[in-house]
């Protein structure tokens, strides 16, 4: 991977960032707990920031950082709104279960 | 040789406090091991250079989003107080297998297509940042205003009480003559 010189390059914080991402997946895919399910995409938009900013840094260009920005501000969106609908099933249904979430369905 | 160190301690503290995102039982205990690994993201984005970034993650991030996951953790226990249900779904071996072919990808794609070391390593230049902002990406930042606005107006309105009265009738109501 990298020379033991300068210290990580940008490969050891891809992956880092990777290692992240499939674990916060993992958490998706697992989870019933609506605010449970919200909190493991909230990993997965933490871990591509991290992408984006360890690319800005490696390529020494502001770009990065500014796309970053922007994610957070749009990740921060779609939680209020998130678990405004959250909120709603809950009073809908007495709990958020994902489970129970079936009206949808075939 | 510290910053391998660094990024040893902040790669072990994030992955530990991930795995628990994911594994715990209790809802609050998960929130708030976010909250640890969404700090220690901002210690990351310090050692990679992005200073403003840094800040704009704890004040926005764990201020912000933990907060908010807070309320609604508080406000949508089961009203029977039954602990959180965790593996379901793709539980058993399903939900790692996915986890672990996503990385499988995700590390032969890194390391297939890494460029070379680029010499190029940044200074921490928030004013850029704004310059940045001010200038090439203009368009993109007054749309974010009206979309954060947008979804503040939307959440108020989907999570407000019903409280409001009934529109006033415009028809009258069925008489008894009108059965005839």
């Amino acid at each position: 991977m990298s020379a033991l010189a300068a210290g990580p390059g940008l490969v050891e914080w891809l992956l880092l960032a990777a290692v992240l991402f499939s674990i916060g997946l993992y958490g998706v895919l697992t989870r019933k707990n609506l605010v449970a399910i919200l909190l493991s995409v909230e990993l997965m938009a933490n871990a591509v920031n991290l992408n984006l900013i360890a690319f800005s840094h490696f390529q020494g260009n502001l770009e990065g950082q500014v796309f970053a920005l922007f994610s957070i501000a749009l990740t921060v969106a779609e939680v209020g709104v998130g678990l405004a609908i959250v909120i709603l099933v809950y009073r809908q249904k007495g709990g958020i279960d994902a489970d129970e979430l079936r009206e949808l369905r075939g | 040789m510290q910053a391998w160190l660094l990024f040893v301690v902040v790669g072990s503290v994030l992955v530990g406090s991930a795995v628990a995102v994911v594994a715990t039982r209790d809802l609050v205990r998960a929130v708030l091991w976010l909250a640890l690994g969404l700090i220690t993201t901002a210690v990351a984005y310090m050692a990679l250079s992005a200073d403003f970034i840094a800040a704009a993650q704890v004040l926005l991030y764990t201020g912000g989003i933990v907060t908010l996951m807070l309320f609604a953790v508080m406000l949508t226990r089961r009203l029977d107080g039954a602990k959180v249900a965790v593996a379901a779904g793709l539980g058993g071996t399903r939900g790692p297998i996915a986890g672990i072919a996503l990385f499988g990808l995700l590390a032969v794609a890194i390391l297939e297509g890494s460029p070379a070391r680029g010499e190029r390593l940044m200074v921490a230049d928030s004013a850029g940042l704004g310059v940045a902002f001010l200038t090439r990406h203009v368009l993109a930042f007054e749309l974010l205003s009206v979309l954060l606005l947008a979804a503040m107006i939307g959440a108020i309105a989907l999570a407000r009480k019903d409280t409001q009265t009934p529109l006033p009738r415009t028809t009258r109501p069925p008489l008894p003559q009108d059965d005839a």
